[in-house]
């Protein structure tokens, strides 16, 4: 809502200077966005007619134009507008002045060889509307003032507000006028208010159809016959261009300034245009219309049409239509001030994506009893200016008007609030804002008025109090530093948990997009259902990730072509399975590329591998909480993955719920992206896979055990088929005897020269130890048997001589 | 007994030129050795006569202990040169570059969430989730936003069904509702989480961050809300005094609502948080509306409190001078690294957010 202090004082009899209204309206709740001033540097912008245009000399597109603005001398100005011809009158900018939409400053600078000596302006450029298509045609009217300023010498700056949209009343000049006289901001003037003085009926038969979602319940109107339509006085001009509307004729600028004053969307009917009636109805399939806008619409069931016996004339509280619409020619008006349902006004703009000042109005609420006013202000201004004869008001109504009545207890402004209003300030800043009250017994009977939509219960006056006498008035209530309830849960201290786990590895955490390219997402989908997002952002975001590894590559393909090649990055984030809430799970997934040591004069240089992943996610584990001796591994693994380099780890060799995810990325992926580096691993630990640790630190400590007698250690080297998992010669070495076993470690893996083939030897070093005596050499033969007996039977492997 | 002394001689001259352990060793042996020379003497002890007994045993053992320290003596100087020959021979260029390592980092935002958990931890706030996935009736409806309210607009809004019933949540204020419906008042809870709406320039992303701060009890008006709230910004911005300023607003599921900005200043293109006369907004809040408590089965009459949401991102922009919200998750390796934190810089009650 674009206002000025100028014509706030209209309605506002204050002494106080702009800064003071900028403050204040801040602390009523009236947003100001931005203030600009529309009188600085604008005298610049000048009325100009085009004399002549020819096609520039070099650029197909472009005309050299010479230009009158009121000099002597005609200026040459090179234009790229296609409505550039010769006899527009224009708005013309000279060197030196600054285009309010995109702050350059303009120069004399030549445009493909031709001079320009400054510019002639679009709508868009001087922020008056969206129009870029071409610059600014102005009215014939204009031709008595080229070379004048085309904006007033106004000092009064334009100020943006952002109108919140519970509050439809402060959309008009006059509701903002009410805020601040409430809340003591000089004082709201009151309007004897004038009344369209008339013996004649208006003859124009209206009727609103009774039918099911009828979105108009009140329509009033006037006739107005013989005028005649003109350009506008120069203070209504003024006026609109003040607040960066562009004047158009005399009666559309007194509709639109009725508007923006008080809230209140008119409509101006070419009478004679009008075939027998008004019929207010809902419209059907298929009908057709052209909108003010030049556009063709096609209508569906149910929109609120204003129409005549012909067919539609406009969309009710949206916008008009073309073959009824006012021209300068135009004798005789019907004037439409309706009461539009803010829901029906909604759904059809939004169905054909319309948005107009009269739509945004209606859908946030009109005040129902402002249509007689509007009416009497606009005629009796349209027989000042236009002249003619104004039938008496026509009121059709479905449905009439029912004031809300809310209760209200004044203890609940201290309570809410936190501190006290005197009653007198209460009721001072109620009867300013418009409420009449009734006292009942404990409470009072407010009567809420009728511009106010937005006020339905108790809380809503609380809020009217407390806004108006100010926020700063709210005391600061200092808080108790108290913990009745643990901050992180299990899985939140979890997830914290294996976030700073992973990062301590060397990972640096990314954050990406939830969402992500379903060409990626299809390569690590596996055997997930695809979610699409119905209105995605861009065809590279359209569904939601199946996994976090698609956005990781993507961004560690970025990083690649930057010229990183080593790189470790992780996410811990939401993956999704399903489109219901909650169908997502907590993952942490990290990625690696390139080599692990580059050529260095102290490290041999190896590439990144599985078991470097395998560290990580098996080191994480461990580090929260989980006992390496139970977990199981094994090859199966989604495939995203190298089929030969992957595995999967679960907690325990019979649990269902896999832990962890690691190994080489599928090379066929890696291809297919066209990603170059020489090796790329990744992992995933699923969190809502993990069980949540044993209670405290405390309960996670066993009792402290150790062993202080002699400990020995004993190799081992087996022979055994190639597709026996090492993990299978542990875990029978480990079943011999848990208490005298305390370590495993395999030192060497070897295929090839005598080992037959398929085939391979590995060897293990065993630590034995008792926790109960030094074992004796008879002791240790009999383990070294056990272990030797016990790994041959239960993987086939032997002992090698 | 003179061999004795004879051999002290000799061996105090052999000891005097260069030998090496091995020799020095076998010396010992000759004299210590079970068959030694000194050995041999004490087997003699006991043929001499008694009265020479005496003096023959202690003079022997003095040479015993002589020739002890000086082999002794010797073993030593010699490991002393050998450690000395090893460390000259060892000396290496100590300014060579160390084994290659590298640092983790954790995202700035996954820091910030850290910061402002802690902060709240202190007034007594526990940590709450609700999924990214959300129903309409939860992100919307029960926030007192019906169908065909204008403020839906103020959302753009992901769906993903054509009946616009699921959708990315387009604030963390579904967390409230969850909450509510799953537990008894009082409340006093935040939520971080992803935040979507489906608008992409240099201010704003798809995606972002909010964390949202609910808490109800009897009593709890305005001034509690003042009061946390400027509590928080302190702490956060680790500042000892602030300007705060709070602004009527609306949101559908407060009543009254309120927009809070900040006090700052730009001093060599930095905003410096806490000065000056310039306002930045920061955050939404205001009391919960009666409308969302019926909701949840709350009942207003008996529960009231506070609700506000506010961007993470931003928050983490302020605080740390990152200019470009879209580079949070750009995923740029030097701008990870750069703003990324060590992931030893755990924020904590005790030792404050920074070190």
């Amino acid at each position: 809502m674009k206002i000025t202090f100028d014509w706030l004082k209209d309605h506002l009899k204050t002494n106080l200077k702009e800064k003071n209204l900028l403050e204040q309206l801040t602390n009523v709740g009236l947003e100001v966005e931005g203030v600009q001033n529309l009188s600085l540097g604008k005298e610049l912008f000048k009325v100009a007619k085009i004399i002549k245009t020819i096609k520039h000399p070099n650029a197909d597109r472009l005309k050299v134009c010479d230009v009158d603005v009121g000099e002597k001398e005609f200026k040459k100005v090179v234009c790229g507008a296609a409505n550039a011809v010769e006899g527009l009158i224009t708005v013309y900018a000279p060197p030196g002045s600054i285009i309010p939409k995109t702050k350059t400053k303009l120069v004399v600078a030549k445009i493909r060889g031709v001079t320009s000596y400054g510019m002639l302006c679009s709508e868009f450029e001087l922020n008056l509307s969206d129009e870029s298509d071409g610059i600014i045609e102005l009215s014939s009217g204009y031709k008595k003032i080229i070379g004048k300023n085309y904006y007033s010498k106004s000092k009064s700056n334009l100020i943006d507000l952002s109108i919140t949209p519970n509050r439809p009343d402060c959309l008009g000049i006059r509701g903002i006028a009410r805020d601040l006289a409430a809340s003591g901001f000089g004082k709201l003037i009151d309007f004897k208010k004038k009344k369209i003085k008339s013996n004649n009926r208006q003859p124009l038969k209206v009727k609103i159809t009774k039918e099911k979602n009828q979105g108009c319940s009140m329509f009033g109107s006037c006739l107005i016959t013989d005028v005649k339509n003109t350009e506008s006085p120069q203070w209504l001009k003024d006026k609109l261009i003040s607040i960066g509307q562009k004047p158009i004729s005399a009666i559309v600028d007194i509709t639109n300034y009725v508007m923006f004053d008080l809230n209140r969307p008119l409509h101006a009917y070419d009478a004679d245009k009008i075939e027998k009636g008004i019929i207010v109805r809902n419209s059907k399939s298929g009908e057709k219309f052209t909108a003010l806008d030049n556009k063709d619409y096609k209508l569906e069931d149910g929109m609120c049409v204003i129409s005549d016996h012909k067919g539609v004339l406009g969309l009710g509280g949206i916008i008009g239509g073309t073959r009824s619409g006012t021209e300068l020619d135009t004798k005789n008006i019907l004037l439409e001030s309706a009461y539009f349902k803010p829901g029906s006004i909604r759904t059809t703009a939004k169905k054909l994506n319309l948005d107009t000042d009269a739509k945004f109005r209606f859908e946030r609420g009109v005040d129902p009893l402002s249509i007689e006013d509007g009416l009497n202000k606009a005629a009796i201004l349209i027989k000042e200016i236009c002249g003619g004869k104004i039938s008496k008001i026509d009121i059709q109504k479905i449905e009439t008007h029912k004031t809300k009545i809310v209760k209200f207890d004044i203890n609940s402004v201290e309570k809410i609030a936190g501190f006290k209003i005197s009653t007198k300030e209460i009721f001072k800043i109620l009867e300013n804002l418009g409420f009449k009250f009734k006292k009942k017994k404990n409470f009072f009977e407010l009567i809420v008025p009728s511009w106010r939509p937005d006020i339905t219960q108790e809380i809503d006056i609380v809020e009217e109090l407390v806004r108006i006498s100010g926020y700063d008035r709210i005391r600061i209530i200092d808080p108790i530093k108290e913990r009745k309830k643990s901050t992180l849960n299990k899985s939140q201290k979890l997830f914290h948990f294996l976030q700073r786990s992973i990062a301590s590895k060397g990972y640096i955490e990314a954050i990406t997009w939830s969402f992500t390219d379903s060409n990626y997402n299809n390569y690590f989908r596996n055997t997930k259902k695809e979610i699409k997002i119905v209105n995605p952002i861009s065809t590279e975001l359209d569904v939601l990730r199946n996994s976090i590894f698609s956005n990781l590559i993507i961004y560690m393909n970025k990083n690649l072509d930057r010229g990183f090649k080593d790189l470790s990055i992780y996410e811990i984030g939401p993956t999704f399975s399903g489109s219901k809430p909650g169908e997502q799970n907590t993952v942490v997934c990290g990625l690696s590329s390139g080599k692990k040591y580059r050529l260095s004069w102290i490290e041999k240089e190896r590439n990144v591998d599985v078991f470097d992943v395998k560290k990580d996610v098996v080191q994480t584990l461990i580090e929260t909480g989980y006992k390496s001796e139970e977990f199981f591994i094994d090859n199966k693994t989604p495939d995203y993955y190298h089929p030969g380099k992957s595995g999967r780890l679960f907690l325990k060799k019979d649990e269902d719920l896999v832990a962890a995810y690691f190994g080489e990325i599928h090379p066929s992926i890696i291809k297919k992206i066209d990603m170059k580096t020489e090796s790329l691993v990744g992992f995933e630990i699923f969190l809502d896979n993990l069980k949540l640790p044993a209670k405290t630190l405390n309960d996670q400590k066993n009792k402290f055990n150790v062993s202080d007698y002699q400990k020995s250690e004993r190799d081992f080297a087996f022979i055994i088929n190639k597709d026996v998992n090492a993990q299978d010669l542990i875990n029978a070495i480990a079943s011999v005897d848990q208490n005298l076993i305390s370590n495993i470690r395999v030192f060497d893996v070897y295929e090839g020269d005598n080992i037959p083939r398929n085939q391979k030897s590995i060897a293990i070093s065993v630590t034995i130890q008792s926790t109960e005596k030094t074992l004796n050499d008879n002791d240790l033969e009999n383990i070294n048997k056990l272990i030797i007996e016990t790994v041959q039977n239960k993987t086939g492997a032997k002992i090698r001589s | 007994m003179s061999d004795l002394k004879k051999i002290k001689d000799e061996l105090f001259l052999k000891l005097k030129s260069k030998l090496n352990l091995s020799e020095v060793n076998q010396m010992k042996s000759d004299l210590f050795g079970k068959n030694g020379l000194v050995s041999s003497q004490f087997k003699k002890i006991g043929t001499i006569a008694e009265a020479e007994r005496k003096k023959f045993a202690s003079e022997l053992n003095v040479i015993k202990v002589e020739l002890q320290d000086l082999i002794n003596l010797k073993i030593k100087e010699i490991e002393n040169e050998e450690i000395r020959e090893k460390l000259q021979k060892e000396k290496i260029d100590i300014t060579l570059p160390e084994r290659p390592f590298v640092r983790g980092k954790i995202h700035p935002v996954s820091q910030t969430i850290d910061e402002i958990s802690s902060i709240f931890s202190e007034i007594g706030f526990s940590v709450e989730e609700g999924p990214d996935v959300e129903s309409e009736y939860n992100n919307f409806t029960a926030l007192n936003t019906p169908e065909n309210h204008p403020a839906r607009d103020m959302h753009d809004t992901f769906y993903l069904d054509e009946k616009k019933e699921r959708l990315l949540r387009t604030h963390t204020s579904p967390v409230q509702i969850r909450t509510m419906l799953k537990d008894k008042p009082p409340f006093k809870i935040i939520a971080p989480g992803r935040t979507y709406r489906s608008d992409s320039d240099q201010t704003h992303a798809p995606m972002f961050h909010q964390v949202e701060g609910l808490h109800i009890d009897k009593d709890i008006n305005m001034g509690h809300l003042k009061g946390c709230l400027n509590y928080f910004i302190k702490e956060f911005f680790e500042l000892d005094k602030i300007k705060m300023r709070f602004r009527p607003s609306h949101f559908p599921f407060t009543e009254p609502s309120a927009e809070v900005d900040i006090g700052y200043e730009m001093k060599d293109g930095k905003i410096i948080i806490g000065e000056g006369d310039q306002w930045l907004e920061i955050l939404g809040c205001g009391m919960v509306h009666p409308n969302v408590l019926r909701n949840v089965k709350v009942d207003p009459i008996k529960f009231q409190g506070y609700a506000f949401g506010m961007g993470i991102d931003r928050l983490a922009m302020l605080k740390y001078g990152i200019n470009d919200l879209r580079a949070f998750f750009d995923c740029d390796y030097r701008w990870l690294n750069h703003f990324g934190f060590d992931p030893l810089d755990v924020p904590t009650n005790y030792r404050g957010l920074s070190r």
